[in-house]
């Protein structure tokens, strides 16, 4: 289809956006990559009369190097995570994940920042955002805010962005050495979204797993961390015994939606089977 | 003679590159939706988003307002005009129904055309549709075939009195009596699911007036300009000789483009009424709902034969579903495969029978392949159940029952002539690539191990028929129309050939393999023939594109056009040479004296000739063209043996195509390169059909899949380099001695994936997946063979 009439500003600085947003007042939009507001826009699922395009605005383009962590830029494309030599070495679980992102065309217009805000519960980056703790630096009308993975997500397609705020960059830890990473995801083909996906990063120490951060994608509104399955994991030992055993609670406390490619309950099925295989690979075994 | 003379190669059996490639890969081509003319009309439809409602009311009046709105249409501005039209009542009693244009009282599936705005940009057209108000009173919706055809069941048509739209039952041989010869008797319920045909383009029309007498151009993106034009003169009164109908460039069909429109109906209507041009372009998400679908059938399958494997007969029960109108072969697609049931294998009775039925769903039609690829199917899933209920290895069974090589031709169960066929030959070669006797170790070894991946082998040794058709025999089936193709070759004065041809490609390459063919026959170069097709303006004579007839009918035809004008100009060259036309030798365009080949004269030359008419023979008229309209004798019967290697994710239920091998019989080959195009393409249609596509709908009749996020289509990231071979069995019914190949991929491919799957899993006890092979539907036919019977 094709989308209804609007109007459209390309912000120069995060402060320039915010204020066109704050004039635009509940009907504006920003405007990331444009992968998924786009299919909104044109297939009328939303009709907003302002569009804020952020993806030119520098400050929001780079990623920097913080120490214990890489302050990403909302606007940097999946593409350029992905290809990021820091991102590589320090968070390779989102260099891993970034790669299973639709295709190369969505991915060089796709931003970290917009499928963070688009909130899709088959997303994979915001998996790993919720896997790593991440921490998300929004502004708005009264100045900038951080909030913490747990607290972004809060339902199908929704977060912690107000309308008149824009989400500046997203900063993720660095786990540092002696962990394993492993993204899982269970789709179609080559180039859908996930029917399921586990994010694991597993740290072992002579046989015996000492950290494990687990998160799933598309087993409820929002990327849903599976804390039972760490808690089992953490002080166990990395065998496939071990680990299967843990995974078998993965699906505990999900609520997966059932739509044409899977019902819940096969969901469930492929969190636990897909858990166990994500922290086998993480854990090198 | 002592002179060698060079050989220049011929043209035929080259794989030629494509002469159409350069302008649409360069962006240079005009499709449809890129013709602009000045004044134009947007065309708008909205579409009923309920399977099927009363229309209590609908309020125009907003959407009259709106910016840019110059016209709004509802059904009553059309009482009675047909948007489309059925012209295959395929029995005496069959229950014909009317598709309105526009619907006035009632929408009978989502996407049913309530209204149309005409507006002067596309996107004020289509803000428009928002402002149009309607009042429906929702009607229960008939949604399965079986709850249809029960007593009581609402009504797709209330003036109908049933849902049932025809019967078609077609004896051959006695299969009572041979059935109660038989030790074995299996039977299977397959279900050949819903298809939306997805070309890349999309439909467009534009339709304008041309100022010059009172001719109305079309300009649309189908794969049918000639039938067409006639249907749309039919359907609307406007005079045949007053429409011109052109296909530009079209971007695939695939069976979905064989169709008259109502868009393309009310396209024309308006112009006409308006006089200015009128145009539509459609969106994927109106694509997915309102052109035709393709399948969905539920086919009751029974197989008899004896302990030994022989088999005796086949019994074939068919639903097929028709969606809620008839439009131009809905009826008879299901019935193009039923003469080929029995597959390549010698039996004694087939009893087929097909019951249409009306659903509250978009119209089904031809797709790919057109009831080939579900007769392939049933007869070789059937096949491999048999050998698994008998203990027999597939292949075996197979090579046990087939016709053999010197028994051709060989007259089908259901009295179809195969006029020939090497099925050893194909089979011995495909079984080589593939690795057969590795890949049944490797799989022994993994049920042995338990590995949670296992491996399993498809077989598909298939034959279907093409080059539809001869007439005699369409008209004995009840179609109204017949089955010839037409040629004109022109020499022009400066020697340029002119090819005009009545198939009308929509990506095959027609322009390519035409030339090769007049180039060999007439003795030009290749690169100076230009094929003219797709206009019925410029070619007036057609049957268009579809069922892989264009070289199968339209071929021939090039060849007797080209002959019959290179003894036209032999007649002319024997004139100017003095001598008799018999004393004449015409080799690669140049026309020689026997024994004296210094005096002669090129082709060309006799064109120029031809063109001043200056010193004709008596009797010869001016001008050097060939024409030839060539009514097929026969079918074709193409035939191959494509071999799967599937791998079964046990836990997951994922598939993954691991190897595929496909060697195909096409006959003789214009074009190899061309010729593996179709083969792939068509591959990747049947493959997707078992693993990746299928319509579903809610019981209210919803499209679920209505978007590209729910109806999957794989990618060339999804598919493996696939493995092909031909074998060159000349068909004797052509007198090129080739067969269609546009459809052999998409029949062939799918009964090898499944038969793949289940061979991966019968250890676990599963004897059927439902198509597509997603890890649903195979993890639950695994839970199901699992937690005890048969899924
Ligand atoms: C065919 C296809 C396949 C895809 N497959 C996958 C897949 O496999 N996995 C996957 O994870 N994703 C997939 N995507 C989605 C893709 O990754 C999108 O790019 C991403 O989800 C959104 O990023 P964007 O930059 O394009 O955001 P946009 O489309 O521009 O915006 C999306 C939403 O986020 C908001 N937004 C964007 N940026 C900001 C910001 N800085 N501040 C506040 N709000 C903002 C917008 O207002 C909008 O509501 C696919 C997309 C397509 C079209």
């Amino acid at each position: 289809m094709i989308p209804s009439a609007f109007d459209y500003v390309r912000a120069g600085t995060v402060d320039e956006a915010v204020a066109a947003l704050v004039a635009g007042g509940e009907d504006a939009k920003v405007l990331g990559g444009g992968q998924s507001l786009i299919p909104v826009l044109r297939l009328r699922l939303n009709n907003p009369s302002l569009i804020v395009d952020v993806s030119t605005v520098d400050e929001m383009r780079s990623i920097v190097d913080e120490g214990s962590s890489l302050l990403i830029g909302a606007a940097v494309t999946t593409d350029a995570v992905m290809k990021d030599a820091g991102v590589q070495a320090d968070i390779p679980l989102l260099a891993i994940t970034a790669a299973t992102v639709a295709d190369r065309a969505i991915r060089h217009r796709g931003t970290f920042g917009g499928s963070c805000a688009h909130a899709d519960p088959a997303g994979d980056l915001p998996t790993v955002a919720q896997a790593l703790d991440a921490e998300f630096v929004i502004a708005g009308p009264g100045g900038r805010r951080t909030v913490a993975a747990k607290d972004f997500f809060l339902d199908f397609f929704t977060t912690a962005v107000g309308p008149d705020e824009v989400l500046v960059a997203v900063r993720v830890p660095k786990l540092g050495a002696g962990w394993g990473v492993n993204y899982q995801k269970f789709q179609r083909t080559a180039q859908a979204w996930a029917i399921v996906g586990v994010a694991a990063a597993v740290k072992t120490e002579g046989g015996t797993i000492t950290g494990a951060r687990i998160a799933l994608t598309n087993m409820g509104a929002t990327p849903i961390r599976a804390s039972s399955v760490e808690a089992a994991l953490i002080g166990g030992p990395a065998t496939i015994e071990a680990i299967k055993a843990a995974s078998a609670s993965a699906a505990d406390g999900t609520k997966p939606t059932s739509d044409t490619h899977a019902t819940a309950d096969f969901r469930s099925h492929l969190a636990r089977v897909h858990t166990a295989r994500a922290v086998a690979k993480a854990a090198g075994i | 003679m002592t002179d060698t003379i060079e050989e220049a190669p011929a043209s035929i059996g080259q794989p030629k590159r494509r002469k159409e490639d350069a302008r649409l890969l360069m962006g240079e081509t005009e499709w449809t939706d890129n013709i602009q003319l000045p004044g134009t009309l947007h065309m708008a439809f909205l579409r009923s988003s309920i399977a099927h409602a009363k229309i209590l009311r609908i309020d125009t009046s907003a959407a009259k307002l709106a910016e840019g709105v110059v016209h709004v249409y509802t059904g009553e501005d059309f009482p009675g005009q047909p948007g489309s039209t059925c012209v295959w009542p395929v029995t005496a009693d069959i229950v014909m129904t009317h598709y309105p244009a526009i619907c006035t009282d009632e929408v009978r599936y989502g996407g049913d055309v309530v209204a149309v705005v005409l507006a002067t940009e596309r996107y004020l057209a289509a803000d428009a549709l928002d402002l149009i108000d309607v009042d429906y009173e929702p009607l229960p919706a008939v949604v399965d075939m079986e709850e249809a055809l029960k007593e009581g069941s609402p009504l797709v048509h209330e003036s109908a009195g049933t849902n049932r739209c025809y019967t078609h039952n077609m004896p051959c041989g006695d299969y009572e009596a041979a059935k109660a010869k038989a030790d074995v008797v299996v039977s299977r319920r397959f279900i050949n699911q819903r298809l939306i045909p997805s070309p890349m383009e999309t439909r467009a029309v534009v339709a304008a007036p041309q100022g010059m007498a009172d001719e109305i151009t079309l300009w649309t993106s189908t794969q049918i300009p000639h039938v067409l034009r006639v249907l749309l003169a039919l359907l609307t009164g406007i005079p045949e000789n007053q429409i011109r109908v052109v296909a530009p460039d079209v971007g695939g069909g695939f069976g979905g483009k064989l169709q008259i429109s109502r868009e393309e109906v009310l396209a024309l209507i308006l112009a006409k009424r308006l006089g200015r041009p009128v145009k539509w372009s459609e969106t994927r998400s109106e694509n997915m709902v309102a052109m035709h679908h393709g399948r969905d059938q539920i086919q009751d399958i029974e197989i008899a034969a004896t302990k030994d494997g022989k088999l005796l007969g086949m019994k074939v029960d068919l639903l097929a579903d028709m969606g809620a109108y008839l439009q131009i072969i809905t009826p008879g697609t299901p019935l193009l495969g039923m003469f080929m049931y029995s597959g390549i294998y010698k039996m004694e009775a087939l009893d087929f029978t097909c019951t249409g039925v009306y659903t509250n769903k978009t119209t089904t039609d031809a797709y790919r392949g057109a009831g080939r690829p579900e007769s392939t199917f049933a007869i070789e899933r059937i096949m491999d159940e048999l050998a698994a209920e008998l203990g027999m290895e597939p292949m075996e069974l197979r090579k046990l029952n087939w016709v053999k090589h010197e028994e051709f031709p060989f007259t089908n169960v259901a009295g179809l002539t195969y006029d020939t066929g090497n099925y050893e030959a194909a089979t011995e070669r495909a079984l080589e690539l593939f690795g057969y006797d590795e890949l049944r170790a490797e799989q022994a070894a993994r049920r042995a191990a338990g590995d949670p991946v296992q491996l399993g082998i498809g077989i598909s040794t298939f034959t279907e028929m093409c080059g539809l058709a001869p007439s005699r025999t369409l008209g004995a089936l009840n179609y109204v129309a017949g089955g010839w193709e037409h040629c004109t070759l022109r020499v022009l004065p400066t020697g340029k050939v002119e090819l005009v041809t009545g198939t009308a490609p929509h990506g095959q390459g027609h322009a390519t393999v035409w030339s090769q063919i007049a180039a060999d026959v007439i003795g030009v170069p290749f690169e100076d023939i230009e094929v003219i097709y797709g206009d019925t303006g410029r070619a007036p004579y057609g049957m268009d594109t579809y069922g892989s007839r264009s070289l199968a009918v339209g071929g021939q035809a090039i060849k007797v056009a080209g002959e019959r004008l290179v003894e036209k100009a032999r007649i002319i060259a024997a004139h100017q040479l003095e001598v008799s036309p018999e004393d004449i030798e015409f080799n690669k365009g140049v026309y020689s004296v026997k024994g004296d080949p210094e005096k002669s004269n090129t082709i060309q030359g006799i064109a120029f000739a031809a063109f001043t008419a200056h010193n004709l023979p008596p009797g010869v008229e001016p001008t050097l063209h060939g024409e030839a309209t060539v009514d097929p004798i026969d079918f074709s019967y193409p035939h191959g043996t494509h071999l799967a290697a599937m791998e079964v994710d046990t836990e997951t239920g994922k598939v993954t195509l691991r190897k595929y091998v496909a060697v195909d019989d096409c006959g003789i080959q214009i074009n190899p390169m061309i010729v593996e195009g179709q083969v792939h393409g068509g591959l990747a249609q049947g493959i997707a059909q078992a693993m990746y596509e299928g319509a579903l709908y809610d019981n209210d009749g919803n499209l679920l899949t209505a978007s590209m996020g729910e109806y999957l289509l794989p990618s060339s990231a999804d598919l493996p380099s696939f493995i092909t071979d031909r074998t060159v069995t000349p068909s004797t019914t052509h007198p090129l001695g080739t067969k269609g190949i546009g459809e052999a991929g998409a029949i062939a491919s799918t009964p090898a994936i499944i038969n793949g799957v289940v061979d991966a899993i019968r250890h676990l006890g599963v004897n059927d997946v439902l198509m597509p092979a997603s890890p649903q539907n195979v993890w639950r036919a695994i839970q199901a063979a699992q937690n005890g019977g048969a899924a």
